[in-house]
């Protein structure tokens, strides 16, 4: 099943890139999805004239939110606990898991449905579930074919991007029947078909399951109102048909009055999946009558990031997933290859943060980059990734060639003598470079030629010449 | 107006040919050039690939070696950017504050400081341009190396598809992830292939370089150049 703890002690995302882009049907894929998705954004960002204003918007209500986290926290837990709900406190992954199994458990039931929810993902929800007995059913169809397929997600909008129609078909032929509701006889690839399937495996389950667990968009601190965007309505079906409803959501989501959801209502659907306006919005403000509210306020990490002065924009982020479709290296390494449920940039920046860098993953994540600044222009939260990734790999451990290398350069740099010294040796040696480099700089010279090196500098040049006069 | 050159530590070492086309266009236009000796690298690569420290001490020295200069003139859409943008985050708004506002892409300062279109360059073959990533989101060049190019005599500028998708050079990036930049460059040079262009130009060498050196493996028949040596080419000097 899926979760973000399958990925731990994968190889660097170097490795782990190297093997995607060998898999052209994978590279097809995503090259086809992430184009579709980013011209339908290019068009609806360009249709309203305040775009700008809207991004610096989204940008300082999120950073006043963080700045005063913990006043707007306590004003939603006193929000939620008037309004009939319960407020859970997790330090981490396994104490939220905890909490939650504690939870499912209390109620004596072994089934519960799931709204599609990144945070559950992080922590290792599911698998935690199942080692209590508790069997955990994603409803939001991508992640459907995800858990069918035992297979991890690989982008945060779109999790089975890297599948194609006549793999979801097989999918749903060898799997569903193992989870409940069987595909129906004769089943073909058409999205309409593959679409019905879906709905009535899932049909089933909603009507009979009794806990649901979710995450939420947006926490309102001032109403204690829970938010979830979807487009599927199966959100829609969970959070109103069962019992319990648990939602397990990071202490980051926060906003402090409804008015500001006007903003993020505008900014996500058409930073997401390049809709004016997405197609459900569920509010709900506590408990209802007829169900039980359990909201878990999850940190795993998140606190650690708001004291990092540069690297805490990322706690700004809306989860739209706009940075991953612009970005040309998520497109040819896939979203695996980062090794975590946040894939693509806004993943090179964000796990290593929660996490540390202690992995040899979490440390290549911030160099999964090309700096090309293409997501920090997608980001309708103005997250400067750029910024934030070269400020990671300030931090990161370096390999000791590398060091010396980096050391040695910056010698010769440091003193134009040095470097004219250097310039002249290349250039005396250079009919001895060869054409392929050895060591690290291989990678260089595997698929590409390096320049000839010129006899002479330019700066010799302007001395011998006097600046070309002579 | 006291011009100093910023040559760039890429160009001075494998392209000196970029930095004499500096010369020649800007000398050509009046300018009163200079090229401050002491100066050696902005510090990109160190800062880029997770040596702030280093970075810094470059940063300090670039600031010492170009302050007392009206403007300096940098052939490189990345360099530029890493003074212009990086420089106050890493030495501090003050210290920076005097020197990296002076600090122009050479097509800048042409249009911008200048303000010619028209540099009386003549160039007659079919040319096409990667606007190079910090050239675009990073100093935001818009249409000025285009509109510089549209005004060279024979000149046929064709367009390149997905020409805002960044190489795969990235510095460091080209080594550390050696496939996923050959993947992106493979692409890129499909790209320009598709063009029909004799000469791929940029603002940028190191991604000339990245993509000429695929260019070439691959025998594509492409040459690469600068934009400031196809603007300082002349009826006479072709």
């Amino acid at each position: 099943m899926s979760g973000g703890n399958t990925f731990l002690g994968m190889p660097a995302f170097p490795q782990n890139a190297a093997a995607a882009v060998q898999d052209s049907q994978l590279r097809f894929n995503l090259r086809k999805a992430t184009h579709t998705i980013r011209g339908k954004r290019a068009s609806v960002v360009a249709e309203l004239p305040d775009w700008e204003e809207l991004r610096t918007a989204g940008k300082e209500i999120k950073d006043h939110t963080l700045r005063n986290l913990e006043r707007y926290l306590l004003q939603l837990e006193e929000a939620v606990t008037a309004a009939g709900g319960h407020v859970h406190w997790a330090a981490d992954a396994e104490e939220a898991n905890r909490i939650v199994a504690g939870l499912v458990k209390a109620t004596g039931e072994t089934t519960v449905v799931k709204v599609k929810s990144m945070a559950t993902q992080e922590i290792g929800l599911n698998e935690a579930l199942e080692d209590q007995g508790i069997s955990a059913y994603e409803t939001d169809l991508a992640e459907l074919i995800v858990q069918l397929g035992d297979d991890w997600p690989s982008h945060i909008l779109v999790p089975a991007i890297h599948r194609n129609r006549s793999e979801i078909r097989e999918i749903f032929q060898e799997k569903m029947a193992s989870f409940g509701r069987a595909a129906p006889e004769g089943l073909t690839d058409e999205p309409r078909a593959l679409a019905e399937a879906a709905r009535l495996h899932l049909r089933e389950r909603f009507l009979s399951t009794k806990v649901a667990i979710s995450g939420a968009n947006f926490m309102i601190a001032e109403t204690g109102t829970l938010v979830v965007l979807e487009s599927e309505g199966n959100g829609r079906m969970c959070l109103t048909l069962p019992e319990t409803l648990i939602s397990v959501v990071g202490i980051e989501k926060l906003l402090p009055t409804w008015q500001d959801l006007e903003v993020f209502l505008q900014l996500l659907p058409r930073s997401s999946t390049g809709e004016r306006m997405n197609p459900y919005t569920s509010t709900w403000t506590g408990a209802v009558e007829g169900q039980e509210f359990h909201l878990v306020l999850l940190d795993n990490g998140r606190t650690r990031v708001l004291a990092d002065e540069v690297g805490r924009q990322a706690l700004r982020c809306i989860r739209c997933s706009a940075c991953l479709n612009v970005c040309p290296v998520y497109e040819r390494a896939g979203g695996h290859a980062y090794g975590s449920v946040y894939p693509g940039p806004i993943g090179a920046i964000l796990t290593p943060q929660l996490r540390g860098m202690e992995s040899e993953l979490d440390a290549s994540l911030p160099y999964a980059s090309t700096l090309c600044g293409a997501c920090f222009e997608a980001c309708p939260v103005a997250i400067d990734i750029p910024e934030v990734l070269i400020h990671l790999r300030g931090k990161a451990r370096h390999p000791r060639a590398e060091r010396l290398g980096m050391r040695a350069a910056g010698w010769v740099l440091n003193s134009p003598a040095r470097l004219a010294g250097a310039q002249r040796l290349g250039g005396r040696l250079r009919r001895f470079v060869p054409g392929r480099l050895p060591g690290p700089l291989s990678a260089w010279t595997d698929t590409r030629d390096i320049p000839d090196i010129p006899a002479e500098s330019f700066r010799d040049w302007w001395g011998r010449t006097d600046g070309g006069t002579r | 107006m006291r011009v100093a050159l910023f040559i760039t530590c890429v160009n001075d070492t494998l392209f000196p040919g970029t930095g004499r086309a500096v010369v020649t266009l800007l000398r050509r236009l009046g300018c009163d050039i200079e090229f401050p000796q002491a100066q050696t690298c902005c510090g990109q690569m160190h800062v880029n690939t997770g040596y702030p420290e280093e970075g810094r001490r470059l940063a300090r020295h670039f600031l010492d070696v170009f302050a007392g200069y009206d403007a300096v003139v940098a052939p490189s859409g990345s360099c530029a950017a890493m003074v212009r943008e990086q420089y106050p985050r890493l030495v501090g708004t003050d210290e920076a504050a005097a020197t990296v506002p002076k600090v122009h892409e050479l097509s800048e300062f042409l249009v911008d400081v200048l303000g010619v279109t028209d540099v009386g360059a003549s160039f007659p073959h079919r040319v096409t341009y990667h606007p190079t990533c910090h050239s675009l989101r990073g100093l935001h060049l818009g249409d000025r190396p285009t509109r510089l190019l549209q005004q060279v005599r024979g000149l046929e500028l064709v367009p390149l598809p997905g020409a805002e998708e960044c190489c795969g050079f990235g510095g460091t990036f080209a080594v550390k992830n050696p496939a996923v930049s050959a993947a992106m460059c493979g692409d890129k040079v499909g790209n320009i292939m598709a063009t029909g262009a004799e000469v791929l130009c940029a603002a940028d060498n190191s991604c000339l370089m990245h993509i000429g050196g695929t260019l070439k493996r691959q025998r594509a028949g492409v040459r690469i150049m600068h934009l400031a040596e196809i603007l300082a080419t002349t009826e006479a000097t072709r």
